[in-house]
């Protein structure tokens, strides 16, 4: 299902020269047309539907629409991430819908420990940081 | 109406791109997990002013294998020993591994799990009762001695949607924001002028801007992922898109270090999973910790059958394990189709429902009954939702509730990597310990350590993850490891050649013209036609990748033939992608995008060669399941029992194949 951007919710990231789905789409297809102010995806049979695009959208306007040479038309998977879960509502073809709720982190953006300023002992062996005394193979 | 024979894209090339040098110390080429465990690791042990830069082709919070995020990370050793987990490779992968990086990687790897866990990634635990509970419930840390949800033996279950994002948050603080390049794509490794077999920069260019950016070092660390769409894919449509691993993977690590003459090992072994059908998803859980089975269009399921048995008594040592080897797997799952027999199907629906029977015959009372249901269904679909929603999103289109209804399972096209259960890649030193075997030969291509740990045989240039080859079962968390342990190791390289200084063979400018070649191609012939792709003097990247994956799907065992096929249809496959790569000077492109996929597959190109160069070598059937050769059918331990690499001279243009001994390290008395 590549994504795809629904033109009346997408505001072009508010005129800068590059868009949230632009900066961070994996395989460089989403892309602004400057002149209408929206993004578009510009390779759909390069679209891994990773969902990266749909996730970060401010405006929530990128969806996913199914591969058009294997899925039945009429379903719908779509995200609203937070900052520690993403709730999935899933569409099926035939109305039904399921809504899925999932842990995604339990530390807050930006206190993930880099160890900054902490440096490993000896650069002779292959001990890396935190480590000491390495096991070898029991033959 | 405006003529078609525009550049399409948004961003034009222009002919004459800005030209941006740089000098560092250390490169770190590529931004997945191998990548951010480098970009963590390096500065604990880098001096005080050492130049180190990232440069990933996208953005690192996304980029790489990872993308959507796992709902599983598969090495974790925890209670096992790590001899164990060598000699599940070893077998899984038919005997012929590296020890000394499996048992490496093995005695590293949970150090990066742990970190995960602290950096915010839920990781499933068991509570007292054996209940599973979600990584964001109250529980002891892996640190902490908390225990895991493993499916098997090796495999924990976690919330992993962002995964990546967690790794690559403190790879980015650690590193330093400003040394992270993004949306520039390394497509050349360059060697030193002076030293020989030295490693001396790397050029690329922008996806954003036209800027060319070459850079000078000591030391690169390249991680840039596998090969994807090298081989045509069942679905050739919008589905092209839907690969089992990320379309973004071109081959630019195994490409760009064996043209600079580093040594590559086992590129026949390709990796063809199967997988839930078209929507590729995962089937790990299923088997795993839904226990679910496979059956055959009769509804047999064949796995436990007597036939099934024979068939795997052919293959020993390894037919014997009480987990069959992953190509053996897929050899009885090819059996059955090839015969007739399939459709095949996972029964998810039974698997489901005895989880359910189980807790009724056990007295669980309605109320609870549907409590535990609703966490069954959501294991389930998380599964999905975790990293490969693409299949979710084929369910709801087709009406496809789990527990009511199994789904389809078939092998995909074949895939090149060296972090899963796939293990080409580049032939690398292991640790420098008295464990690891010396070998009494003079060249680098036969030995098993020459003093840095993951540095390929040439000066300087290290990888990690999917580039370190003939090692694989080492999925995210063992790339993590291994970028951590090459970063280590370049420090030490950079230490102990303080006074070198590279110097590169071309200028900056002659880079340049080599890299941007497709958009003065496209400039210059734009006018010969009014369609923008179809053009005497020119090839688009699109269809050049169409005309690779035809070639290598037809004569060199992708699905067309059921992975069959033979020295003399391996030969033909040669001759076409000699054509193609003559052909690939013709590529063309009048936008960004399009330059970047022009690169994209002449890293493709050379990785597919390789691929079917060492098939042609191995005169055996190795990998039943994952490729057939008909001329030589069987697994041949006694002739074959070796690595196959090869190494490609960048002065002559020659490539050599070579059997090295493949040296057990660990007892095979016995071989489990």
């Amino acid at each position: 299902m590549p994504s795809y951007v629904d033109p009346s919710k997408c505001d072009g990231c508010k005129g800068g020269d590059k868009t949230a789905c632009m900066y961070i789409c994996p395989n460089d297809l989403m892309v602004l047309n400057v002149e209408e102010m929206r993004a578009y995806n510009q390779e759909p049979d390069a679209c891994w539907e990773c969902y990266s695009c749909v996730k970060i959208c401010p405006q929530g306007a990128i969806f996913v629409r199914g591969y058009d040479d294997f899925v039945p038309m009429g379903g719908q998977v779509h995200p609203m991430r937070s900052s520690n879960d993403i709730m999935w509502t899933v569409k099926f073809r035939n109305g039904n819908l399921k809504r899925f709720k999932f842990p995604i982190r339990t530390t807050a953006e930006g206190a993930a420990n880099a160890y900054v300023g902490q440096n490993g002992a000896s650069l002779d062996d292959e001990c890396l940081l935190l480590e000491s005394a390495l096991p070898s193979p029991k033959k | 109406m405006a003529l078609p024979n525009k550049p399409k894209g948004e961003l034009k090339a222009v002919v004459n791109p800005e030209v941006v040098e740089h000098d560092v110390d250390i490169l770190i080429i590529g931004g997945g997990m191998a990548a951010c465990g480098a970009a963590f690791e390096v500065k604990k042990w880098a001096p005080e002013g050492m130049k180190i830069k990232l440069i990933d082709k996208a953005s690192l919070q996304r980029s790489g294998a990872v993308a959507q995020g796992l709902s599983a990370i598969n090495t974790y050793i925890g209670e096992n020993p790590i001899e164990s987990y060598v000699k599940m490779v070893r077998n899984d992968l038919m005997g012929v591994v590296r020890e000394d990086l499996i048992y490496d990687c093995g005695r590293h790897v949970d150090e990066s799990v742990k970190l995960f866990e602290e950096w915010g990634l839920p990781v499933w635990k068991k509570d007292a009762n054996g209940e599973t509970l979600d990584g964001a419930k109250p529980a002891k840390t892996l640190r902490e001695g908390g225990t895991p949800v493993r499916t098997g033996k090796w495999q924990i279950m976690i919330n992993g949607e962002s995964y990546k994002c967690i790794v690559a948050e403190p790879a980015a603080t650690a590193l330093g924001a400003d040394n992270i390049l993004e949306r520039i794509f390394i497509v050349k490794l360059l060697l030193d002028k002076n030293k020989a077999n030295q490693i001396a920069g790397a050029v690329g260019f922008s996806t954003r801007e036209n800027k060319v950016h070459v850079f000078r070092c000591k030391a690169a660390l390249v991680a840039c992922g596998g090969a994807v769409n090298i081989f045509r894919p069942r679905s050739t449509g919008e589905g092209k898109g839907r690969a089992w691993y990320p379309v973004w993977n071109a081959g630019s690590t195994y490409t760009m270090c064996a043209q600079v003459g580093a040594t590559l090992t086992m590129m026949e072994n390709r990796f063809t999973p199967a997988r839930f059908k078209d929507g590729y998803g995962p089937v790990g859980a299923w088997f795993l910790l839904f226990k679910a089975k496979v059956q055959n269009g009769l509804g047999e399921f064949y796995a436990n059958s007597a036939s099934v048995k024979d068939e795997l008594a052919k293959f020993m040592p390894y037919g014997a394990s009480p987990v069959t080897p992953t190509c053996l797997r897929n050899h009885l799952m090819i059996n059955e189709m090839r015969e007739g027999r399939g459709p095949l199907y996972m029964a998810t629906d039974v698997a489901l429902n005895a989880f359910l029977d189980d807790r009724k015959a056990a007295g669980m009372n309605d109320k609870d009954l549907k409590k535990y249901w609703k966490h069954l269904e959501s294991e389930a679909w998380e599964d999905f939702l975790d990293m490969s929603v693409g299949q979710a999103g084929l369910w709801a289109g087709m009406n496809v509730e789990p527990e009511k209804v199994g789904s389809e399972i078939m092998p995909t096209e074949p895939y090149m990597l060296g972090s899963h259960s796939g293990c080409c890649g580049i032939w690398t030193s292991g640790p420098n310990e008295d464990w690891v075997p010396t070998v009494n030969n003079p060249s680098r291509a036969h030995q098993y350590k020459w003093g840095y740990n993951r540095m390929t045989t040439v000066d300087g240039l290290f990888t990690a993850g999917d580039g370190v080859g003939a090692s694989g079962h080492k999925f995210s968390s063992g790339s993590h490891a291994e970028g951590r342990i090459a970063a280590k190791q370049m420090v030490k390289f950079c230490r102990d050649n303080a006074s070198f200084k590279p110097e590169l063979k071309q200028t900056a400018q002659e880079l340049a013209a080599e890299i941007y070649a497709p958009v003065k191609l496209y400039t210059e012939n734009v006018g010969l036609s009014t369609a923008a792709d179809v053009n005497p003097a020119y090839c688009k990247p699109a269809g050049l990748m169409m005309r690779l994956m035809k070639a290598t799907d037809e004569y060199g065992g992708g699905v067309a033939t059921y992975y069959m096929t033979s020295g003399k249809l391996l030969n033909i496959c040669m001759d076409l992608l000699k054509l193609l790569r003559e052909d690939s000077e013709k590529m063309a492109a009048g936008d960004l995008h399009e330059l970047l996929r022009c690169w994209e597959n002449y890293h493709r190109i050379w990785c597919v060669e390789a691929h079917i160069r060492h098939i042609e070598f191995r005169k055996e059937s190795r990998y039943p399941g994952f490729y057939y050769r008909s001329d030589f059918p069987t697994v041949d331990d006694e002739n074959w029992k070796c690595f196959v690499n090869s190494t490609f001279n960048p002065d002559t243009k020659e490539w050599k194949c070579e059997k090295v001994e493949c040296i057990n390290i660990l007892s095979t008395e016995p071989w489990l």
